[in-house]
C-alpha cells in the first residue's frame, strides 16, 4: 500500500504550485486556476486522511463533496467578475485592474 | 514496488507535471488544457484511494464543468489571448521563492512524523455512508442545505454581474 506521506508530499506540491499561480501570474484566468488547484490538493489530503484514518466513517468525504460545492460557486462567481471586468476595462490583466487601490 | 505505488507514482507525475505546465505555460489557454490534465492525474488518486466517487466527480465537475467554464472565460476575454504580455508579473520570483520554502516546510513537517502506512479495507458500502452522513441530522444536513443555498446565490450572482446593462 502508498504511505500516506507520499500523499501528502503530493498534495503539498500541487498546492504550492497553485500558489505560486495565484501570487505570480498576471492573467486574471490563470490566478483563478491557481485557485482551483490549490482546492484540488487539499481535496487529495482530506480523502487521503479519510482513506488511511477512519474509512468506516464518511467524515472526511462529506468535507470533500462540500469543498467541491464551495470550488463550483467560487469558479462561477470568479469567471463573471472576470468577464464584468474585461467588459469595462478590455483587460484581465491584473497589474492593471486598479480602481479600488489608493 | 507494489502495483499500487507504481501506479501512484505515475498518477503523482501526472498531476505534478501537468501542473508545472499550467504555471509556466505561456498562453492561458494552453494553462487550461494543463490544468485538465492535472485534474485527470488528480483523479486517478481518487481511484487508488478508493473514492470511485471522488474521481467521478472530479472528471464531471473538474474536467467537465470547471474546464468548459474556465474556457469559456479565455474565449470571452479573447482579445487578451493575442497580446504578447509576459506571462508573470514583477514579483515572481519573490512568489516561486515562497512557494518553494513552504513547500520545504510542509514536506518537512511531513516527514518527520510516522504516518500510517497501512487502513483498513474501505467498506464495500461508502457509498452509501457518505449519502447517508450527508443527509443525517445527526450529521451534515445543515451544511448541506447551506451548500445548496450557497450555489443557488452563486448561480445568481454570477447572472447578476454579468448581465449587461
Amino acid at each position: 500500500m502508498v504511505p500516506l506521506q507520499w500523499y501528502l508530499i503530493l498534495a503539498a506540491a500541487l498546492f504550492c504550485i497553485g500558489l505560486y499561480a495565484v501570487l505570480a501570474r498576471r492573467n486574471a484566468i490563470a490566478i483563478l486556476m491557481g485557485v482551483e488547484l490549490m482546492l484540488n490538493a487539499v481535496n487529495i489530503n482530506l480523502v487521503a486522511f479519510w482513506r488511511y484514518t477512519e474509512p468506516a466513517a464518511a467524515t472526511g468525504q462529506a468535507f470533500a463533496a462540500f469543498v467541491y460545492a464551495v470550488a463550483a460557486a467560487e469558479v462561477a462567481v470568479g469567471l463573471a467578475l472576470i468577464v464584468s471586468i474585461y467588459r469595462n476595462r478590455e483587460t484581465v490583466d491584473v497589474d492593471e485592474i486598479n480602481l479600488l487601490k489608493w | 514496488m507494489t502495483v499500487q505505488q507504481v501506479l501512484f507514482l505515475l498518477f503523482g507525475a501526472i498531476a505534478v507535471g501537468a501542473a508545472v505546465g499550467m504555471v509556466t505555460a505561456r498562453k492561458v489557454f494552453h494553462a487550461a488544457l494543463w490544468m485538465l490534465l492535472a485534474f485527470f492525474g488528480v483523479a486517478g488518486l481518487y481511484v487508488l484511494l478508493e473514492a470511485p466517487f471522488f474521481a467521478a466527480a472530479q472528471l464531471f465537475v473538474y474536467m467537465g464543468a470547471i474546464g468548459v467554464l474556465i474556457i469559456y472565460a479565455i474565449m470571452l476575454t479573447r482579445g487578451m489571448m493575442r497580446q504578447r504580455l509576459p506571462r508573470v508579473n514583477d514579483q515572481w520570483w519573490f512568489a516561486g521563492l515562497l512557494a518553494a520554502v513552504f513547500l520545504g516546510v510542509l514536506a518537512w513537517l511531513v516527514w518527520q512524523h510516522p504516518w500510517a502506512t497501512t487502513a483498513a479495507a474501505v467498506p464495500g458500502d461508502s457509498l452509501n455512508r457518505l449519502g447517508l452522513t450527508l443527509v443525517d441530522p445527526e450529521g451534515f444536513a445543515l451544511p448541506f442545505e447551506v451548500a445548496s443555498v450557497l450555489l443557488v446565490m452563486a448561480l445568481i450572482g454570477a447572472v447578476t454581474i454579468v448581465r449587461e446593462r
